[in-house]
């Protein structure tokens, strides 16, 4: 009984904090930040939103995906689309004329209304990340293997869009800024703002949804998937089934934040499908923090800043930057900052102030030198 | 007859590049089970040696530098493999038994060995010599005294100080040789020796010589690395540890040292890929980007452990992308009168992107039915 | 008007944000200071202006090149004594050949570093990315490239060729000189599909034959599918359009050559190589092809050879000079002109209407800003030749009058652009 409500009375501090954060970044960084700025930000914090879903499939199951690029530039498509018919009645887009195509192609007629594209942005992706799951996990395809095969049908999925001038513009991509959306245009300050406002918010819906998920039953399968999914084939699951799901999600989640990107960049390309574009995501959750959902958030706001900063004022450095790291997310923190927060860094700053090291066992036992000693011989 | 000879002459001209460049990603893949993204910049170095050695045999006048590519292709071989040596001591063998984690940081090192074929001049050359003699000498002494990590981090970031300051120093001095790089961002022009240049006609079609050089490039070192592997003391133990590392490693076979040869001897063949694809096509920062993608297909479908599953794939792919790409199959199946619409579906693919589409999508299918490839790997095991 | 555009987005926050704004101007005006001090005078009274191309990512190589020519000509125009006795700034961006960055960039050059106009883009899906930022700044943009038409910015001066400056003409010559019937190759991007949609037209038009056309994704270099179906499609010998990007160029050009294409039975047309790509991809596998462009290296007139030796002394005498990069160093001279007809750099609409009709005699020979922002140039075809550079075999009598919506494609056929006259704007029927 006591241990719930200690649950509940952290889960409301967190929710508190969350929220807290939240009203920061919504209201009070606007008036401070330049408009160039803000933008940045709202842009990295719609990248944020992928990255949770990137924590939740590699994180938490244990599935690299290399090709998020696809379900995040479906979504991002899906509103342009919307946005793009926002004519006068009996109108085309422009480009069609430039191809000679006189009459709307069928996929573009559901784009009209406006609740069927924000079904479009979420289910859209999901059903093509259900699809890809299903036919590889069916196959008990996993690890290596299924990161290169998500790889391949990003470059697929890149050439495909490319090459259709007459359904989707090709490589010049749709843009949105000149759009109108509810009769404000799209790249106008206000509507901008709110675009802000509306990311900060589907995070924190998105943030919410991860932890609802991570957090029960569901969440402990996919830790267990991760770890050892023999074992739960054994234990009478079947793992096809729940990757296939998540998997899913994760789709959905990037939908939802290529759609929030592209109203704030004001164009979508294919080229938001390189491959480099997809790998940079997975390196977000790493700087981060694997495994830990608020540590994809700080993960791609760190490495988005950097990027900005870096590319601006040395654009030579910022691919050796990068390169190198990754290669110390992977050698020298592999639970990312969080992780390492929450491993070494807590004691390091209790240490600091003269605090008493936080010891999970019997302080009098984890301390004494002779149990400190035998344990750097076996380290050693 | 003859377009049929003449689709298989190209078919198996794509795929004797594709399997060159996915040999050495193979024998890795099939050893250390994991994937090297840095597999294609290997291809880049080997193809900058390719354009080093060129330019030397330029200087030394005609006979010589028809003959360029015999010791350009060592010289590749040798280059990359060292790369991959420094590349497995220095990242991946800290990292065995986590692949995911190691396809990151071969990305990571693709993206550090792009930027360096742009940026690399004396100075930095100078630089990273500096910081070499003193990290490792530093550490080699901290070794002896027993001192513990937090020296050897100081080390570290000093002798990383000094480098970069000694580096700008020796670039504050103007010196245009030392700051200039040594081939910039642009790709730089590989050009075949005379006798590669032709072809021998066939009728109304030519066979390109350096298609058959490659050809002929790529059975060689498929059968060097069959005899390696079959007939060499070194051979065996590769053979053994991919079947089975815990036992090898018991028998007292030295594992790290399989490791690192082998990794060493699939970036070389990485190389030799790099080298044979200057006769076709560019060689820059960018080159080996646009292999990498086709060669994991390759390897996917072969399977893991079995070169022979990797001879086939390559073959299958190239043909098949061979003869939808170009419409040869559209074409033919037009003639026969109940397949006419598989003859337009064909006919929709028929260009070079549509047809890597359609490929992809038949290669979905292809592991529908064969999960782990042409020839899956024999074991009691569960996993599959 | 335009002055106070840049700075009305600082007014948007209300009092709050008036004092953070004035901080972030005197903090930005600093860091770009700080950073970017390629040309600053002594006195510190400049105009800044601003260079939008991709330094980093695949088409650094080629913007890198355009960067240098317009570097050139502002430490030219600088030497000179600046623009309206101020000195130039140049403000460089990096796009980083992602369009979207392309359009971040360009509102960060003209909302937070308040340049006067900018000088940028290359390919034609990063131009179209910042269009809009340009337009709904009412701002301006100095775009150096070819390109395929189809547009019209008030906000863009386009000093590179449009169609009919560069492929309708190279047709009409291969159609004269070379055969009726044409095979096309391209990138699978804008460029190539919309030229080879005009290319189409025209010949439909004038007795030609398109026999085929294919298109290959940008850095692919497997090219055999390719050269087998215009093996099979003129199996007697055709003209090739090539209108093929970066890499795959290479793989194309050696795989031509070894499959027994030679350029007597097969000449190949480029209209994106110029003499930079033929030292990349390597002389020997282009000698005897043919490009269109405005400008060669070997262009005789006494303001080139001046060019091309400054340009020499600057950057080494191992580089050369190509189209684009002499488009790019036109268009900063015309920019130039304009401000000092106009008496003011920061009265955009004056500097516009002040640009059209401007004439510069350019290492291309005489050039003319058009009421469609777009310029008047002589049109040449060159052949390659054994040193890598091109022999020019064939150049309209005077400057073709540039006409960007395109004459051959229904859809714009009798469609045309003039900027000075309210009525007409970008798009009226003649």
């Amino acid at each position: 009984m006591k241990s719930q409500s200690i649950k509940k009375r952290q889960l409301l501090i967190e929710a508190g904090i969350v929220g807290a954060i939240a009203l920061l970044f919504a209201f009070l960084l606007p008036a401070f930040m330049s408009a160039f700025r803000l933008k940045l930000l709202g842009r990295f914090l719609s990248l944020a939103i992928v990255a949770l879903g990137i924590d939740l499939i590699w994180g938490y199951t244990g599935l690299l995906s290399l090709g998020h690029g696809i379900f995040f530039a479906l979504g991002g498509y899906a509103l342009a689309m919307h946005l793009t018919l926002q004519l006068p009645d009996g109108e085309l887009p422009e480009f069609f004329s430039l191809y000679g195509v006189s009459e709307l192609p069928w996929v573009w007629q559901p784009f009209y209304s406006f609740p069927i594209t924000i079904l479009a942005i979420i289910i859209v992706p999901s059903i093509v990340a259900g699809l890809l799951g299903y036919l590889v996990f069916r196959n008990r395809i996993k690890g290596v293997y299924f990161s290169i095969i998500t790889q391949a049908s990003l470059l697929v999925f890149y050439n495909f869009f490319n090459g259709q001038q007459k359904l989707i513009n090709g490589t010049n991509g749709l843009k949105t800024s000149t759009q109108n959306i509810f009769g404000v245009e799209a790249g106008s300050e206000p509507a901008q703002v709110a675009f802000y406002q509306v990311t900060i918010l589907l995070l924190i819906l998105t943030y919410c949804l991860c932890r609802w998920l991570t957090s029960g039953r569901f969440g402990r399968l996919l830790v267990a998937i991760r770890d050892d999914e023999v074992r739960v084939r054994f234990s009478g699951y079947n793992p096809t089934w729940f990757k296939v799901v998540v998997f899913a999600i994760s789709g959905g989640i990037a939908g939802v934040a290529g759609a929030l990107y592209t109203v704030q960049t004001g164009i979508i390309t294919p080229s938001i499908m390189e491959v480099a574009f997809s790998i940079e995501m997975v390196i977000w959750v790493a700087v981060g923090g694997r495994g830990t959902l608020i540590g994809a958030i700080i993960g791609t706001l760190l490495v988005g800043f950097a990027r900005s900063l870096l590319s601006e004022k040395f654009p030579e450095v910022w691919l050796f930057f990068q390169g190198a790291l990754f290669l110390i997310v992977v050698t020298v923190l592999p639970n990312g900052i969080v992780g390492w927060w929450r491993e070494e860094g807590v004691n390091m700053v209790r240490s600091l102030f003269g605090l008493r090291q936080e010891v999970v066992t019997y302080p009098s036992i984890d301390e004494a030198p002779e149990v400190q000693k035998e344990r750097e011989e076996i380290g050693s | 007859m003859l377009p049929i000879l003449d689709g298989l002459f190209n078919g198996i001209s794509i795929g004797s590049v594709l399997l060159i460049a996915a040999l050495g990603l193979a024998i890795v893949f099939g050893l250390m089970g994991v994937i090297n993204l840095a597999h294609g910049e290997l291809m880049m170095l080997g193809g900058y040696g390719t354009f080093v050695v060129q330019n030397v045999f330029k200087e030394l006048g005609e006979p010589w530098f028809n003959l360029y590519i015999f010791f350009a292709i060592p010289v590749a071989f040798i280059v990359a493999a060292l790369m991959g040596l420094i590349l497995e001591r220095s990242v991946i063998r800290f990292l065995y038994g986590r692949p995911l984690e190691t396809l990151l940081a071969t990305w990571g090192v693709s993206l550090i060995l792009q930027q360096f074929v742009r940026s690399v001049n004396w100075v930095m050359v100078i630089g990273m010599g500096v910081f070499c003699l003193l990290f490792f000498g530093a550490m080699f002494f901290l070794r002896r005294l027993r001192i513990g990590n937090w020296a050897l981090w100081l080390m570290g970031w000093l002798s990383l100080g000094i480098a970069i300051v000694s580096g700008i120093l020796i670039g504050k001095t103007g010196q245009e040789a030392l700051t200039k790089a040594w081939f910039s961002a642009r790709n730089v022009d590989v050009t075949a020796p005379e006798w590669l240049r032709g072809g021998v006609p066939l009728g109304n079609f030519q066979l390109p010589y350096a298609r058959l050089f490659i050809i002929g490039l790529t059975i060689i070192a498929v059968v060097g690395i069959y005899w390696f592997l079959n007939a060499s003391d070194w051979g065996l133990r590769i053979r053994s540890v991919t079947q089975n590392r815990t036992m090898s490693s018991c028998l007292g076979i030295p594992t790290a040292q399989v490791d690192a040869l082998t990794f060493a001897l699939g970036s070389g063949l990485a190389g030799i890929a790099g080298c044979a694809i200057t006769l076709l096509g560019s060689v820059g920062p960018n080159t080996g980007q646009n292999y990498i993608v086709d060669t994991f297909m390759v390897v996917v479908v072969g399977g893991v452990g079995n070169l022979l599953g990797t001879i086939v794939a390559a073959m299958a792919i190239g043909i098949l992308s061979y003869l939808i790409g170009s419409g040869t199959l559209a074409v033919l199946l037009v003639q026969v009168e109940p397949l006419k619409p598989l003859a337009d579906m064909f006919l929709f693919f028929a260009t070079t992107s549509m047809a890597k589409v359609l490929i992809f999508a038949l290669i979905i299918a292809f592991l529908q039915v064969k999960p782990a490839g042409i020839f899956p790997q024999k074991g009691r095991t569960v996993e599959l | 008007m335009t002055k106070g555009l840049g700075r009305r987005k600082f007014l948007v926050y209300g009092s709050a944000g008036l004092g953070s704004s004035l901080l972030l101007k005197a903090l930005t005006g600093k860091s770009a200071t700080a950073t970017n001090n390629l040309f600053i005078a002594q006195n510190g009274d400049t105009i800044k202006v601003g260079i939008l191309h991709s330094l980093s990512g695949t088409m650094a190589i080629s913007e890198n090149t355009v960067v240098e020519a317009e570097k050139l000509a502002i430490k030219e125009i600088n030497a000179a004594g600046g623009v309206l006795g101020k000195q130039i700034e140049a403000v460089v961006e990096d796009g980083a050949s992602d369009w979207p960055t392309f359009a971040e960039k360009a509102e960060k050059l003209i909302d937070q570093d308040q340049v006067v106009t900018v000088f940028g883009c290359w390919t034609s899906a990063s131009r179209k990315a910042v269009k809009d930022v340009f337009e709904s700044k009412n701002h301006m943009l100095w775009y150096p490239v070819q390109y395929e038409g189809q547009e019209c910015s008030k906000n863009i001066f386009y000093t590179g060729a449009a169609p009919n400056q560069q492929i309708e003409p190279a047709v009409d010559w291969l159609l004269a000189n070379k055969g009726k019937q044409f095979f096309l190759v391209g990138s699978d991007y804008v460029f190539p599909r919309t030229a080879n949609t005009i290319i189409k037209e025209q010949l439909k038009v004038k007795g030609g034959q398109t026999v085929g056309e294919d298109y290959l994704p940008l850095g692919n270099t497997e090219v055999t599918p390719i050269i087998t179906k215009i093996k099979v499609a003129m199996p007697s010998g055709g003209v090739i359009f090539n209108s093929l990007n970066g890499d795959s160029n290479v793989a194309f050009f050696k795989q031509l050559q070894g499959a027994g294409l030679t350029p007597d039975k097969y000449p190949v047309m480029s209209v994106s190589i110029a003499e930079e790509e033929v030292k990349q991809i390597g002389k020997d596998f282009l000698v005897g092809h043919y490009a269109a462009w405005n400008y060669f290296q070997t262009v005789d007139t006494p303001a080139n050879q001046k060019w091309v030796a400054d340009f020499k002394a600057e950057y080494g005498a191992d580089r050369v000079t190509n189209d684009p990069m002499e488009a790019a160093y036109i268009m900063v001279y015309l920019w130039k002109q304009a401000v000092e007809k106009a008496g003011t750099s920061q009265d955009l609409e004056a500097v516009r209407q002040a640009a059209v009709g401007q004439t510069f005699d350019a290492p291309e020979g005489l050039v003319t800003m058009k009421p469609n922002h777009h310029i008047a140039k002589t049109v040449r075809i060159g052949q390659v030749r054994d040193d890598g550079l091109f022999n020019i075999v064939w150049s309209t009598e005077g400057p073709v009058d540039p006409l960007p919506w395109n004459q051959y494609v229904p859809e714009t056929k009798g469609f045309a652009c003039d900027w000075t006259d309210p009525n007409k704007g970008e798009k009226y029927k003649m």
